[in-house]
């Protein structure tokens, strides 16, 4: 077994107190890395996440980060449980309500939740263990070594001794904290790695209210808003006189920004909110799509002053280049559009807000909300609530200060609520871009240099540091944004969403240039890469290889079949590692994706049911948005406002069958809501080429 | 307002309510029947499939509560008693949920397409399979529609 040191004084270790029905409460300090004298001289180090056992032996696990449906709920407490040593089936699992002292950082963003929870929650479940077996050797009167535990027990094998969990927990409150702790060597994992059911099956089957949409209040009024119908317009006056008329509707309030109106339901408050005559005035810029464009097209002509990053002279080996490839890039902007609307119940009320709704950062929202409203973070209570999708939509708090506003003003309890078309003129878009690639062919027919101008919506144009970068001598990235009034922000995999489509597909035209197979070509640059590396690299030149030759022999890669086609790509995010293989047909001149074999190398996969099924959800996320959809903006005014124009992909253009296999290793979990998206339009696209001779390089290619 | 009764999961409900309201919300905010989700309002994502006397699969958001009458409503509130229909069951199995919003309305459209169909083709699932999962979870949707098919036979 692996000894670690707890890292957890018995002073600091936490409110270890007695359950009113017997029992214990375990609190656990569950930051990483922090030292004993840390512990010590900071006294805001409390418990930030609990376990209780009752004395029937049940184990109930708060689930400390949002359920956006990446799996932590699930995969979050499975850690704890795993070093615990209980009955999984036996295990309770609650949401805990946002609380940063308790519980640390509660957000949901970046595929990080496990990456950065995966050996504080398992040393909590440990100590915990531990705290169990020393009330067990006491009772007993044997050492500590002699015990073991299992399913929720501690055994003495020699005496034949047995006891539960749940008689062990009054007694165990009472043992000295660990000093060091053993955590499971992986190969004893029992939970850990294994297929678990998402914890919400049930309720979710049986439509139990989960959701923030599904919140009831006593006294609540339903809510809908007339906001904004174009970005550079903002709200100037309002007539209420026929909205007040609709049968239901109790109440008509504005905040600065938008006019809400609340009734005894839903429908007569959006037909309250239909009947509204707004006046909206032009304040900023009203800008279309076509703006947009016309500056990429200019700025990717343009040398950056500070490149992202340039490793010796793309310049110039362009210019002494016995031929260059030159390929532009552009993808669309993208509404992130969860199935459930924007959403937030607030009650604000005595210089008090009770709030529960979706969102990735509750701590945002917290601080925001408290901002907004003028009164302490201490007066604020959020409640989490499974949620209908995330993609990165609720890193904003806008839903809960935009609620928390009007039941201010309106003092009343309210669910707001936004419509299809109230979400997508009112969204962080992933931004649109244009990428324009030159690559350098020498005299001996290789990849000599790689130039890539790249140019935005608002920000971070391109990741400059993937590969190539690192095999290539001469390899420049220049970036550009375009500041825009059209909000944009995080859409999963920020920038890689866009960059991979764009390079993963620029390296195939220039294997095909070559004449070299696309996966080849990829392994010959990375041992290039690793004989002789140019500059700082961030990835780990044998994971990369390690999942590009999984792939390639799950998929049969040189294997033809007649009438079908594969394309490759493989890209590394998040710290993890894929690469991806499709096979198509083109039937009536339409693309058909038979299957898609993916390789991921995640280090330990902590659920397998879950991991696997992100990994799909990720590929499918990717190619449907790839294929059909887009939005365009007229005069700061969306075009594409719900999913009759706005095309999401369904079950007949979805791939029959995605094939995942993770690479076998107990390293740290890296990385999985995210890291399968980037590469898959290129994937697809690669595809099309191969069958068709095609190439697409705007996005979405379903409207080429 | 008018006063409408409707049968819902074999409860006859009165309600007063304006008769334009879609059947979705009268389910969700008058009876509290909040396993049918808003998705879209238009009738395109089918997060708010119902059935209709048990067999056909409607869109709740775009059916106004006055043109229910006698019909029979079934929501997924009402499909079994303890969660245990064969198409509950399959998802079950086959994990299929992520985030689990559109699952309610998955399920109500496949319940009815195994109505229809008791042993669907792929071609068939892709035809009566329309509602939108932006988690993308539709590699397992497929596969639980089979397994509920299976199931279902099993049982006869």
């Amino acid at each position: 077994m692996k000894q670690v040191p707890t890292n957890i004084s018995r002073r600091h270790f936490l409110k270890i107190s007695s359950l009113a029905g017997g029992g214990v409460l375990f609190g656990f300090e569950m930051l990483a890395n922090i030292t004993a004298e840390a512990v010590a001289d900071a006294p805001l180090f409390s418990p930030n996440a609990y376990l209780s056992i009752d004395p029937k032996g049940i184990v109930t696990l708060m689930a400390p980060n949002p359920e956006i449906g990446q799996g932590v709920k699930t995969s979050l407490p499975m850690l704890l449980a795993e070093e615990l040593d209980v009955d999984w089936n036996k295990v309770v699992i609650n949401q805990a309500p946002y609380d940063k002292d308790k519980y640390g950082n509660q957000g949901a963003g970046g595929s990080g939740a496990i990456r950065t929870r995966y050996e504080p929650i398992r040393k909590a479940g440990a100590v915990a263990r531990q705290m169990l077996v020393a009330a067990a050797a006491q009772t007993w009167n044997v050492p500590e070594q002699e015990c073991t535990t299992e399913n929720g027990y501690v055994i003495h094998k020699a005496s034949g001794k047995k006891l539960s969990y749940g008689e062990l927990a009054t007694k165990s409150a009472s043992m000295p904290v660990p000093e060091n702790i053993k955590l499971k060597d992986p190969k004893d994992f029992k939970i850990i790695g294994k297929r678990i059911k998402n914890v919400d099956n049930k309720n979710i089957l049986t439509g139990k209210p989960l959701f923030g949409i599904d919140t009831r209040r006593e006294g609540m009024l339903y809510c809908m808003v007339a906001r904004p119908p174009a970005f550079g317009r903002k709200l100037k006056s309002f007539d209420d006189t026929e909205a007040r008329k609709v049968p239901g509707v109790k109440n008509v309030v504005r905040t600065e920004t938008v006019v809400a109106v609340l009734a005894t339901n839903t429908w007569a408050a959006k037909k309250g909110r239909d009947a509204l005559k707004v006046e909206w005035e032009d304040t900023g810029k009203l800008e279309s799509t076509a703006d947009h464009v016309a500056a990429f097209k200019n700025l990717i002509q343009q040398k950056s002053e500070k490149p992202d990053r340039n490793d010796g002279d793309a310049e110039n080996a362009l210019t002494n280049a016995k031929k260059v490839l030159e390929s532009i890039y552009e993808v669309p902007i993208l509404s992130h559009a969860p199935m459930e609307p924007i959403n937030f119940f607030a009650d604000v009320r005595d210089g008090k807000a009770d709030l529960y709704g979706p969102t990735q950062v509750p701590g945002r929202v917290r601080t925001d909300v408290a901002k907004a409203l003028g009164i302490s973070e201490d007066n604020i209570t959020l409640g989490l609530p499974r949620q209908g999708g995330g993609f990165g939509r609720k890193l904003r708090s806008d839903n809960a200060v935009e609620a928390a506003l009007i039941s201010s003003v309106a003092r009343a309890p309210i669910q707001m609520l936004w419509t299809r078309e109230d979400d997508m003129q009112g969204d962080f878009y992933r931004p649109n871009g244009m990428y324009r690639y030159r690559a350098a062919i020498n005299n001996n027919n290789e990849l000599d240099g790689w130039y890539l101008t790249a140019a935005a919506l608002n920000g971070r144009a391109a990741a400059a540091d993937n590969f190539p970068a690192g095999a290539l001598a001469n390899y420049r990235v220049d970036g550009h944004g375009l500041t825009s009034n059209i909000q944009t922000g995080p859409w999963r995999a920020p920038t890689h969403n866009a960059i991979g489509f764009a390079e993963q597909s620029f390296l195939d035209e220039i294997a095909h240039e070559l004449k070299k197979d696309p996966i080849a070509f990829r392994l010959e640059l990375l041992e290039k890469a690793k004989n002789n590396q140019v500059g700082k690299v961030n990835y780990d030149i044998e994971k990369f290889k390690s999942v590009i030759n999984l792939v390639s022999k799950m998929s049969n890669w040189e294997k033809k079949t007649p009438g079908r086609f594969k394309g490759f790509a493989a890209y590394y995010s998040f710290s993890t590692y894929v690469a991806e293989v499709a096979e198509i047909s083109i039937q009536n001149g339409k693309p058909k994706v038979h299957k898609v074999y993916c390789a991921v190398n995640c280090g330990q996969v902590v659920n397998l049911s879950g991991a696997e099924n992100q990994v799909q959800g990720a590929i499918v996320d990717g190619l449907g948005h790839a294929w059909c959809t887009e939005i365009t903006f007229d005069k700061g005014a969306v075009q594409q406002k719900n999913f009759n124009t706005y095309k999401m992909m369904r079950m007949q253009d979805a791939p029959l069958d995605v094939e995942v296999q993770f690479v076998a290793t107990n390293e740290a979990p890296t990385g999985l809501g995210e890291p399968a998206l980037p590469p898959i339009a290129a994937v697809v696209c690669n595809a099309i080429f191969a069958a068709t001779g095609k190439r697409i390089r705007k996005l979405p290619f379903g409207n080429a | 307002m008018a006063s409408i009764t409707i049968t819902v999961n074999n409860k006859k409900h009165t309600v007063d309510v304006s008769p334009d309201t879609p059947l979705l919300w009268v389910l969700r905010d008058e009876l509290n029947l909040v396993g049918t989700k808003y998705g879209c309002g238009i009738a395109q994502c089918g997060a708010c499939t119902v059935l209709l006397n048990d067999t056909s699969a409607i869109r709740s958001c775009s059916y106004p509560v006055s043109a229910v009458g006698t019909n029979k409503i079934t929501t997924i509130e009402g499909l079994s008693e303890n969660g245990d229909h064969p198409v509950q069951k399959a998802w079950d199995e086959l994990d299929v949920a992520q985030c689990g919003y559109c699952q309610s309305g998955q399920v109500m459209a496949a319940v009815a397409l195994l109505k229809r169909k008791p042993h669907p083709t792929d071609e068939d699932i892709n035809a009566a399979m329309s509602n939108i999962c932006r988690c993308g979870t539709y590699v397992r949707i497929r596969k639980a529609v089979h397994l509920a098919a299976d199931k279902a036979n099993d049982k006869k």
